[in-house]
């Protein structure tokens, strides 16, 4: 128990959350109009995010979990700004990435990479993986012609693949191969922070583990910042310092990986954590909270607490008044917090 | 003791290619009682749905069973006439696949295609059968039967749509249920509405499951026994306690550690299996795990290992030259047994 308890330690003193955020996130909304009719006009928005509030610190990784349609992984892209939000900010070392022109923002780029989910239609079919990983080089003019072999033979050799491999094509690898080089394609502009979009979600349970693993070694080596995007909770458990759980657009439940598993808050966190099939055939019999129903359209969400409708606590309050997130360190977004 | 409803027996399954032949599925033998889940576990490519699309003579143009039995109540499926085999097909078996989304015909309403197997494989009139496909959506939970019965597939949701699927599979009262990875394609809560299901309609009805997943904690929610598969072949069968409490062959033992667990704190390194699945034309001579196990010795590279019954009872059986002295152990004693 001990060792547990001095992990524990260690991990919180390798992610302190003091000093200066790397990344703020404030009020960030992205919204999709829905166009009907031959003028294309806009008769609604689907909100996929809906006002988050977030800060991800230096040498953290924040994990987005929730079901498909939450907005996790807009949220992401809307952050590297592949798809800059509808409103709000983000805000990346000081600098709010929405006021920058188009080459200041290039300039930024490299710091803010995205790792994909499928490993198969992420990477160019007809380029080598030589040249899949010199072109962000190039690109971002970070490297001349005579070092670029180099630093791509490096970096291959840091997601454990060889030089060998520089003249293959993608189809030639393995799912968990194929993950190593869209990796190393983030990794070789020396990136602060790397979204990973369900990097593990497309691979089988042992290549998971391997990637997992080079993802957290990865981490101390480079002291990277991850914001990791998942719905399998093994895996988010694994590598998190912190979690926040979405819902509908928005945060419902913040905290660190300790207090999420241990003590879940919000009614949805505690219904995702018992819905989760435990590998251990003694524990098929506990008693699980099983909710009825699907989750709402976005396009149509639910007035009030958007959760409401499946919520098996909700009174008439839940029905009409939007609860925000409350607390200090762990937040909690629920009229009836569970103790 | 009820007897077995399903015999597998040393099945062999191939593909036929431009190039010649695979073999996609060896030696799989196994057996399943009326009522009873059996679990196939195995990474992708390991052959978990070419052995269940073999049960269910599914297999193309290219694909046939090359050898060995598939026994369902005194038929043989791998010999029977695809006219035979199309009874079989919805009456005795039927099947749940992994993409509710492509499984549904688009442009045919959900009571058109429910309706369509009920008539075709019972003896019902068109408004009994209407009644009846209304009666089974009712079953599987789904609300205002009467008119999603009218609604096209893209106006349901995944989980719903899953649910019609095993209103449909269910509704000719198949004796055995083959399903193919059927929650994979949905979310959490989804999948655990659509387990319970799987659970009440079992002990209704008393159906024999198949159940294939790449999830462990899928098996081990929904199994009574387990098939553990690698590259085409079982590497071990277990009662399902036995294999989460005692996983023998050394893939199984990796393939558990490899999963990050909810229940207790581990911030250490996942364990991992190194390498990766060896490919059908390149299997390894000797055990097809020897590559990548850290136990193998010269036997295990140049002599393929029998899967060895390791208990008195013949329940858990491995594919691994490691227990090959606890093997003769137990042929010893029985036979003691026997002599005694």
């Amino acid at each position: 128990m001990s060792s547990t308890t001095s992990l524990e330690t260690d991990r919180k003193a390798d992610a302190p959350r003091q000093g200066t955020p790397l990344i703020e996130v404030q009020n960030l909304k992205k919204y999709y109009p829905i166009k009907k009719g031959i003028l294309s006009k806009t008769v609604g928005h689907v909100k996929a995010v809906d006002g988050l509030n977030f800060s991800i610190y230096p040498g953290e990784t924040i994990s987005l979990v929730g079901e498909s349609g939450c907005g996790k992984s807009t949220t992401g892209q809307a952050i590297v700004q592949l798809d800059p939000p509808t409103e709000g900010k983000v805000i990346f070392q000081g600098r709010d990435l929405s006021t920058l022109s188009n080459t200041e923002l290039r300039q930024l780029r490299p710091q803010l990479q995205i790792i994909f989910q499928d490993p198969y239609s992420s990477l160019n079919p007809r380029k080598r993986v030589g040249d899949l990983l010199a072109e962000p080089l190039l690109v971002h003019k970070l490297a001349d012609k005579s070092e670029v072999t180099r630093k791509v033979d490096d970096i291959l050799e840091i997601v454990g693949l060889t030089k060998h491999h520089r003249n293959h094509y993608p189809h030639e690898f393995s799912g968990g191969q194929r993950q190593r080089i869209g990796i190393a394609r983030a990794l070789i502009l020396n990136p602060k922070l790397i979204v990973c979009d369900e990097p593990v979600s497309a691979l089988d349970v042992s290549i998971q583990a391997q990637v997992l693993n080079l993802l957290k070694d990865l981490q101390q080596k480079f002291q990277l910042t991850y914001l990791f995007i998942a719905h399998g909770l093994g895996a988010v458990k694994y590598i998190s310092d912190r979690i926040a759980v979405m819902y509908l657009g928005k945060i419902v439940e913040l905290g660190t990986t300790e207090e999420i598993f241990k003590n879940p808050r919000h009614p949805y966190t505690q219904i995702l954590l018992s819905a989760y099939p435990v590998p251990n055939p003694h524990l098929r019999n506990r008693n699980r909270v099983v909710v009825e129903g699907d989750v709402p359209n976005p396009a149509n969400p639910p007035k009030g607490c958007s959760f409401h409708t499946r919520c098996p606590l909700a009174q008439s309050i839940c029905r009409e008044k939007t609860p925000d997130l409350m607390g200090s360190g762990h937040t909690v977004a629920c009229h009836f917090p569970l103790a | 003791m009820s007897s077995n409803l399903l015999e597998v027996e040393k099945l062999q399954t191939a593909f036929k290619n431009d190039k010649g032949e695979v073999i996609s599925v060896d030696e799989v033998t196994f057996n399943l009682k009326p009522g009873e889940t059996i679990g196939i576990v195995g990474e992708s490519g390991c052959g978990k749905s070419v052995t269940s699309l073999s049960v269910m003579r599914l297999l193309g143009k290219s694909g046939y069973i090359k050898k060995g039995s598939i026994k369902l109540g005194g038929n043989d499926l791998a010999q029977l006439p695809e006219a035979h085999m199309r009874h079989i097909r919805g009456n005795e078996i039927s099947m749940i696949f992994q993409e509710p989304m492509t499984s549904l015909n688009p442009v045919f309403t959900i009571g058109n295609q429910m309706m369509e197997l009920i008539l075709l494989h019972m003896k019902l009139s068109k408004k009994e059968a209407k009644m009846y496909a209304i009666e089974m959506l009712k079953k599987v939970g789904i609300p205002r039967a009467e008119e999603i019965i009218h609604e096209y597939p893209h106006k349901l949701s995944g989980g719903m749509r899953q649910r019609v699927m095993i209103a449909m599979a269910l509704s000719c009262k198949p004796k055995l249920l083959i399903a193919d990875e059927p929650t994979t394609a949905l979310d959490v809560t989804i999948q655990a509405q659509i387990l319970e299901l799987m659970k009440k309609l079992r002990q209704e009805s008393n159906t024999a499951i198949m159940m294939i997943s790449h999830d462990l904690g899928v098996i081990a929610e929904m199994a009574d026994k387990v098939l553990v598969m690698y590259a085409g072949q079982v590497v071990e069968e277990a009662d399902v306690f036995a294999l989460f409490d005692e996983p023998k062959h050394p893939y199984t033992k990796g393939l558990m550690e490899s999963i990050p667990h909810l229940e207790y704190d581990s911030h250490e390194r996942l364990a991992s299996i190194p390498g990766t699945v060896p490919t059908l034309k390149h299997m390894p001579k000797g055990c097809r795990f020897h590559t990548r196990c850290p136990f193998a010795n010269e036997k295990c590279k140049n002599e393929k290992p029998p899967l060895l019954s390791i208990n008195q009872h013949d329940e858990h059986k491995v594919r691994c030259w490691l227990y090959e002295d606890q093997h003769q152990q137990i042929l010893a004693d029985t036979q003691r047994e026997v002599h005694a």
